[in-house]
């Protein structure tokens, strides 16, 4: 049997972004963007059927690739002399450190080392399918609106060289990498498309050139380096002893009485992907990614780069459950779940608060990843579906609403239903998507605090119940600011044909996910648990799948019946109450002095309580200080021979 | 339909010396309890199905007086409470005052005094709660008939 | 059969329970404060009341929005009652509570919209309580679901005292009494007019009192699933002790102030973090 789609998928979008290079013509250059993403999509489709056709079954490719091999090596010496050249540019050569060490490291294994043993390059899975479906869609989606949005942004900021060029080359190189990333089994391939991805995510930070990018930039990428270096030596250490890099061994090693080598490679590669998600102390990489135009952080955040270390963490589940990297991971999920989600609740600028809860959702598959049972990898699955579609579908509408009404702040947004209907409709689908019932996020929920109590990890347990809490604290007040009644004029709605067709498509996907969800984990994920656990188990019982089902349904015939029967029963309007002296519109009052004062409504945000410069720094050295005891632990522990 | 067993109150000050307040106040406290009769203070005209106004209606307070009668749903009866609120009282020739509350909205009830003893308030809200049931039925009455003349 | 009986009688007799309790509360309260008080069914006058009149609001869908959130939670209440996942009746129940903060700031009016905040902070406050009462359940007698807890052969609250305490302390704001009621500002103390329900009048807001009445029942039914087991005495024993917690909350209502949210949010997550911090430790380990 033989993918084609496979080196394509990989291959092509490189190919694109060379074209995206060379061609200097707006338009002739977005008519390929758009050609070269619907072609993506359509690919990512074909993978996945002609994978099914073959029954979905595992399958393996590429033994012999020997000219590959020396390719990939060539590649990440590249990246490393761009690193170099650019550190050393911005004046911060001791950044260029981190990449020259792996690399080195990396290229003495593959000439001076041993021989490996022969493997498979790449792994088709339910995993990776899932995966290429997410970046396929999601990724090619995100190009569409990017077309339209990077039109308006350099219209607008004129203070920005254009280099669109640049950065539609660099969208498809990131879309290309994760592609290998997701697909390769390869250890040392995994390192090249993970690297790749670093430096990639460094490049879009950094677009505008501006200081404070240029110093966001560097930080995302020391953190990612730093992530790089752990990954090198947990995969040197590994082929060394073990004589082979595959992915696979290395997680079937894991799983009960492991070599010391295994442990430690697989403590060292779950660090790696902490880094990767932007999990404390790791966060504020992501958090900086924001100076960065919209489309680029729609990509950063919902389905690539952070989805690159939760898919790592996804793979290495089943050797950490019940050991002590699995406690590890869990402990730092489950901590930036909850202080990630108390600090949303001081933010009032939208895309910080989209910001943070990545990172708090992130923080949730990641402790779902270290638990690392079937029932909680069933939750990471679907909580990194849905947290994929709402959060491209939130970036890209908060970027379109930020053009119509030149802000960002939610406390702008009073009203915003009336004002931008379309926009403020969409925003309505991705919010309640992160959190309210009928969608997936809420089951998800479920499924972990169920699995936690199980595995008897009760600071997990905490960690859900209370930032279940504060979050939909934070998400319900925005809503609650979009549906509030106002009477300010509408703003017009400037937002570009084609970003309109991807927010819509998002929307769509994101409710047809919500009532096929049901059927996705019976079909789709359950399957995925039997492979990665070889053990058959139904995580949510028919029992209960029936109640969804039902609930769905009554969750979107609820309020429509409701409406319908209001709309017939006759009501007489009159003023909101304000102590009698409305001056009839509800949105200003008569003042004391006999002056009409306009009425003024913000949210709550505890700036004092939990704002980031609050709680920050000190959630920052708590989560160092864990990671840096356990992994002493784990490394003392493996190489002393003892097993924890 | 028996709707005369919980009337709802909402007490507006215009401009009193407060002394029928303080009666107000009291009979809906512990010694004369109006809540036994179903009463219930609430701030809110929305709620309220009786406006209970003390003192006399000056320049500043009449378009609020108007404003909180307009805000509370139908039916609803009003109570003016001590001299003041019925005419004006002893500040009727002052240069603000421009009388009692029925300067600004229709007045049901008035109940004199100054101030205006417990047993009175109590004793007129006993009569708009009765002017309440009243405006219901004839309400009811009123829709029964514009019903029974579009079947015929 | 064994489902669809409780579920009706839910349906059918928890406004009325409700109403009747709420009838008691302000009897008793009069009584506690040397008063006469009301009849007891004063609430289902006042209910009646409020159908009769005039429908008139600020904002039309706010009609529709209170409607759905009286059904969801009844739906809510249903499914407890008929014995399925516990913690999946707590989640819905969270999403149900945000259809009535929707309610409250459509309005655009002051009062209403802090209310409407304050009655977050409160669903703040309490939820991690209640999820982790949810999760003693599942420890003690190894299922969520209503049934078999019912059926357990020792009372949970033998295991589980601390998440008892834990679950009381944020009945409370549940129950909307002083010193946690900052949201609505219930009855006699008035703040904020009336919170969260300042623009609700009429239809509407009898529409809100019968929710709260269904979801009074939903919590007492869960405080209930503390005491019940196997043997048929132990929901005698749920009913005095639900009984006695009442009295208790009528009790704190009458004699304490108001507290600030701030207060409010840090007490009740320090007794939850304390009492049923402790008892799952305590139940994990003997475990």
């Amino acid at each position: 049997m033989d993918m084609w789609e496979i080196p394509f998928l990989i291959c092509f979008p490189l190919v694109v972004s060379v074209l995206m290079f060379c061609i200097r013509i707006n338009k002739i250059r977005n008519a390929v963007a758009y050609v070269s993403a619907v072609i993506i999509m359509l690919m990512t489709g074909v993978l996945t059927v002609h994978w099914g056709m073959n029954g979905f079954a595992p399958a393996e490719f590429y033994v012999e690739t020997e000219l590959v091999d020396h390719f990939i090596l060539g590649a990440e010496i590249l990246l490393m002399l761009v690193v170099t050249f650019l550190s050393f540019k911005y004046n911060r050569p001791w950044v260029s450190l981190l990449s020259i060490v792996p690399t080195a490291v990396i290229a003495w294994l593959e000439l001076e080392g041993p021989e490996l043993d022969a493997i498979s390059h790449i792994k088709v899975d339910h995993l990776s399918i899932l995966m290429c479906i997410i970046i396929g869609i999601i990724g090619s989606l995100i190009v569409i609106y990017a077309v339209g949005y990077m039109h308006g942004y350099q219209h607008y900021h004129t203070e920005i060289p254009d280099r669109r060029y640049y950065f539609f080359m660099i969208l498809f190189i990131f879309l290309g990498a994760m592609f290998g990333f997701v697909l390769s089994d390869s250890l040392l391939w995994i390192d090249l498309f993970w690297e790749t991805t670093s430096v990639c995510s460094f490049l879009l930070i950094g677009y505008t050139q501006q200081e404070e990018a240029i110093h966001n930039s560097f930080r995302a990428l020391w953190m990612n380096l730093l992530g790089g270096c752990a990954l090198c030596v947990g995969i040197v250490y590994f082929a060394l002893d073990q004589g082979t890099a595959s992915l696979s061994v290395l997680v079937e090693q894991g799983t009960g009485q492991a070599p010391a080598s295994v442990q430690v490679a697989i403590a060292l590669i779950a660090f790696a992907a902490l880094t990767k998600a932007a999990q404390l102390p790791f966060s504020k990489w992501l958090l900086g990614a924001m100076v960065a135009p919209t489309p680029s952080s729609a990509l950063l955040h919902s389905a690539t780069m952070v989805k690159a270390g939760i898919y790592v963490l996804f793979r290495l589940a089943p050797a950490m459950s019940g050991n002590m990297t699995g406690t590890m991971i869990s402990f730092i999920g489950g901590f930036t779940f909850l202080s990630a989600s108390i600090m949303a609740i001081a933010q009032s600028d939208g895309k910080k608060v989209l910001a943070m809860s990545t990172i708090s959702n992130l923080g949730l598959m990641v402790a779902c990843a270290g638990v690392g049972r079937p029932e909680t990898i069933w939750a990471g699955c679907f909580l990194m579906i849905f947290h994929a579609v709402s959060k491209s579908l939130l970036f890209q509408d908060i970027g379109a609403t930020e053009n119509s009404l030149h802000s960002r702040d939610v406390e702008e947004m009073h009203g915003l239903l009336y004002r931008l209907p379309v926009l403020a409709l969409f925003m309505f689908i991705g919010i309640c998507g992160m959190f309210l019932a009928p969608f997936g996020m809420l089951i998800s929920k479920w499924a972990a605090l169920k699995a936690s109590v199980d595995e008897n990890n009760i600071i997990l347990v905490f960690f859900i119940c209370f930032g279940s809490a504060t979050t939909s604290f934070y998400w319900t007040k925005w809503l609650g600011k979009l549906i509030a009644h106002t009477n300010r004029p509408p703003v017009r709605d400037i937002t570009k044909k084609n970003e309109m067709i991807s927010l819509s498509i998002h929307a769509v996907l994101m409710l047809a996910l919500c009532i096929l969800f049901p059927f996705l984990s019976s079909v789709y994920v359950e399957p995925l648990l039997m492979e990665m656990f070889s053990e058959s188990n139904q995580v949510i019982s028919n029992n209960v799948l029936y109640i969804l089902i039902i609930l769905i349904c009554f969750f979107f015939a609820v309020p429509f019946l409701a409406y319908i029967y209001e709309k017939n029963v006759k009501t007489n309007k009159k003023l909101s109450y304000m102590n009698g002296i409305n001056t009839g519109k509800n949105d200003a009052f008569m003042g004391s002095m006999g002056a009409e004062k306009e009425l003024v409504l913000a949210n709550l945000y505890f700036k004092d309580i939990c704002g980031q410069r609050k709680l920050m720094n000190p959630s920052i050295a708590i989560t160092t200080a864990v990671i840096i005891i356990m992994m002493c632990m784990i490394i003392a522990s493996a190489l002393g021979g003892g097993m924890i | 339909m028996n709707i005369k067993r919980s009337p709802w109150l909402l007490h507006y000050d215009g401009s009193s010396c407060n002394g029928c307040d303080i009666e107000v106040l009291a009979s809906l406290t512990p010694v004369y309890d109006a809540e036994r009769l179903g009463v219930e203070n609430t701030g809110d005209p929305m709620q309220a199905d009786i406006l209970l106004i003390t003192g006399g209606i000056n320049t500043q307070n009449a378009p609020v007086v108007k404003q909180l009668y307009d805000q509370m749903p139908r039916p609803k009866v009003v109570v003016a409470v001590g001299i003041c609120a019925c005419t004006g009282g002893v500040f009727k020739e002052t240069y603000n005052i421009l009388g009692g509350a029925d300067k600004v909205i229709p007045v049901d009830i008035y109940v004199p005094g100054c101030a205006a003893r417990p047993q009175s308030i109590i004793d007129g809200i006993i009569q708009a709660r009765e002017l309440f049931q009243q405006r219901s039925d004839e309400h009811d009455a009123l829709m029964r008939s514009q019903k029974g003349a579009a079947n015929v | 059969m064994n489902q669809l009986i409780p579920m009706m009688c839910y349906l059918l007799l928890a406004p009325l329970c409700g109403a009747i309790m709420e009838g008691f509360d302000r009897k008793i309260s009069a009584r506690m404060q040397r008063r006469v008080g009301p009849p007891i069914l004063q609430p289902i006058y006042d209910v009646i009341k409020l159908w009769k009149k005039q429908v008139i609001v600020v904002e039309k869908s706010q009609n529709f929005l209170l409607l759905s959130y009286l059904l969801l939670t009844v739906m809510t209440g249903c499914m407890f009652f008929a014995g399925t996942d516990l913690l999946m009746v707590l989640f819905v129940l969270s999403t149900s509570a945000v259809f009535l903060y929707f309610s409250a700031v459509i309005s655009g009016s002051p009062m209403s919209t802090m209310g409407a905040l304050r009655e977050l902070v409160q669903d703040m406050a309490y939820e991690p309580a209640v999820l982790l009462a949810a999760v003693g359940f599942y420890l003690t007698t190894g299922t969520f679901d209503v049934h078999g807890i019912m059926n357990s052969d020792v009372s949970a609250i033998v295991k589980m005292p601390g998440f008892f305490i834990a679950f009381v302390f944020v009945l409370t704001i549940k129950m909307r009494k002083s010193p946690f009621d900052s949201a609505q500002s219930h009855h006699p103390h008035q703040e904020l007019v009336k919170g969260i329900t300042t623009e609700m009048g009429a239809k509407n807001l009898a529409f809100f009192q019968i929710t709260e009445w269904y979801e009074i029942i939903l919590m007492l039914g869960v405080e209930a699933l503390f005491i019940v087991n196997k043997n048929p005495w132990s929901w005698l024993a749920a009913v005095i002790v639900i009984l006695l917690t009442y009295f208790l909350e009528i009790l704190i209502d009458n004699t304490s102030a108001r507290m600030k949210w701030q207060d409010m949010l840090k007490l009740s997550w320090i007794v939850t973090l304390l009492a049923g911090g402790v008892n799952l430790m305590a139940l994990m380990l003997i475990r």
